[in-house]
């Protein structure tokens, strides 16, 4: 029980208690000490009617405690004298406020990406400094020490705990929204954990700028792309959406998803999430249309170009024009760094009845993640390929640090 | 209180560009500082001599090293810095980017003072 609330209120209290408190490790140790202290007593005294607001509360009084004691000049006692003032003053009300300025500091662009994804997990997400450090594959001192720094800085810099201006919102919002696909993505294929925070976060979001068509883009596409987890890995190796057993996605979410992509059409702003989503919407329904996926990877072109993008399409035109055509857009494309290009080339080479050892090869030498090396591997071997590949490089999947992929999840 | 930030612009070594290219950028430096003055952001702005004027003190042992030249020879080094007060970083931010777009393409670093 304390766990759940903790996993639910954790950024709540914490969001309040930085606003309070003008400090964000004091509001992180100030809600600490009232879990602890829930952890003592809840099992005596039973669970409080709003679990929430006596968290907030017991960590402002502990915070309080904590001046008084410690209070050797006046300004903490001046501090001390504001918290009691405001002891009475609104408690819940700006809540969704609060969570909103700490997310906008979590995303400042003064951070580095890494950083911005290492905050909101710590003080919005309620993850161990531990959890963290996993589930991006570093040290658990390399993780603290990116912490520690983006705090430090937030402080003797003055990163502004505030939701940004009209005029900057579109610029900063994107940064927000990037930080939770980029979770999202981190964990979508084998750490549930990670893509169930993302939704979280996502639900948060949407919850606190519900105008915002971009934040229910995204939170759609992420649920569409989360209803075929269960469908999404066999033996190890990626399954590839036309090989998947549709009985495996949870239709729920995919019910949800499609709902989400029908009310960002009726708002008719469109963005980059929002066209993704429509996208993983038009598979969520098969058979696949696969003109209308070729019709939304133009509009997404029109928005958001990009070679990633322009690959993904090509894909999309095999199946409306023909391996050929396809292969010509895919030729054009300077992604040699990237695996999915070589990937996707071989698929059409194979096609066309072409060699596509090559191909595949380069794809395998560039993959990372080992199941999606496994889907390689295992397409070489049936071509009868596999002992030729002798530099084959180890299962290492290091951390990845650039821009989530637009549609990685598509084909 | 207000925070106090270092606006330090980063140059290529060598010469600078000539008077024709110069003069147009200058008058907007005058411009974007005296309008950081009038805002009561302003604290303090100086441009330097090129760094080959620059002479690098070391203590060491009992004694004091002196070196001719800067104290990193690189391919940039700083050749003027604004110091301006503001709320927080956005703000700060805001005049390090009015700054960057008139001195393009030189680079700005924003820190804040410690006090």
């Amino acid at each position: 029980m304390i766990e759940e609330v903790f996993r639910a209120e954790y950024g709540r209290a914490v969001s309040v208690l930085t606003r309070l408190l003008g400090d964000i490790d004091l509001a992180e140790e100030a809600v600490q000490d009232a879990f602890t202290t829930a952890v003592r007593r809840w099992p005596v005294e039973g669970v409080p009617p709003a679990p929430a607001g006596w968290i907030i509360t017991t960590a402002r009084n502990r915070a309080i405690d904590r001046f008084r004691r410690e209070a050797k000049g006046q300004e903490k006692h001046a501090q001390a004298a504001l918290l009691e003032h405001e002891r009475e003053a609104r408690e819940v009300g700006d809540v969704a406020d609060d969570r909103l300025r700490l997310i906008f500091t979590c995303c400042h662009p003064s951070l580095a990406r890494q950083s911005q994804v290492a905050l909101t997990l710590k003080l919005l997400g309620g993850l161990s400094t531990a959890e963290i450090a996993r589930a991006f594959l570093v040290p658990e001192t390399t993780m603290a020490q990116r912490i520690v720094r983006a705090k430090g800085k937030i402080r003797a810099a003055r990163v502004p705990y505030r939701v940004p201006r009209d005029a900057d919102l579109p610029a900063r919002l994107e940064a927000v929204l990037a930080v939770v696909y980029l979770i999202f993505n981190e964990g979508w294929l084998d750490k549930a954990d990670l893509a169930d925070e993302a939704i979280r976060l996502g639900r948060v979001l949407a919850e606190l700028m519900p105008d915002e068509p971009e934040v229910w883009g995204l939170l759609a596409l992420m649920l569409l792309v989360a209803s075929r987890r269960e469908a999404r890995l066999r033996d190890g190796g990626i399954v590839l959406l036309r090989d998947q057993d549709r009985a495996l996605w949870n239709a729920e979410l995919v019910r949800e998803g499609q709902d989400l992509v029908r009310r960002c059409l009726r708002w008719n702003r469109p963005g980059p999430y929002q066209v993704q989503a429509a996208i993983n919407a038009v598979h969520s329904d098969p058979p696949t249309d696969w003109r209308q996926v070729v019709a939304l990877y133009d509009q997404l072109m029109a928005i958001a170009p990009s070679p990633v993008v322009a690959l993904h399409r090509a894909v999309a035109i095999a199946e409306t024009a023909g391996p050929r055509a396809a292969l010509r857009e895919v030729d054009a494309l300077d992604l040699d760094r990237y695996h999915l290009f070589h990937a996707v080339r071989a698929d059409l080479l194979h096609r066309l009845g072409e060699d596509p050892a090559a191909a595949l090869r380069a794809a395998l030498d560039r993959a990372e993640h080992p199941a999606e090396r496994e889907l390689l591997r295992e397409r070489l071997r049936r071509l009868g390929l596999a002992a030729a590949h002798q530099q084959d490089h180890a299962d290492d999947h290091h951390e990845r640090d650039q821009e989530p992929h637009p549609d990685r999840h598509a084909t | 209180m207000k925070q106090q930030y270092l606006l330090s612009i980063y140059q290529p070594d060598g010469d600078p560009p000539p008077p024709e290219v110069l003069g147009p950028i200058m008058a907007d430096l005058g411009a974007l500082n005296e309008e950081m003055q009038a805002s009561g952001a302003w604290v303090f702005a100086v441009g330097l001599h090129p760094p080959s004027t620059a002479t690098v003190l070391r203590a060491q042992g009992g004694d004091v090293l002196m070196t001719d030249g800067p104290f990193a020879e690189g391919k940039e080094h700083i050749g003027g810095f604004t110091v301006v007060q503001a709320e927080d970083l956005d703000e700060a931010l805001e005049w390090g980017r009015r700054l960057a777009a008139v001195l393009s393409p030189l680079s700005i670093e924003v820190r804040p003072i410690a006090t």
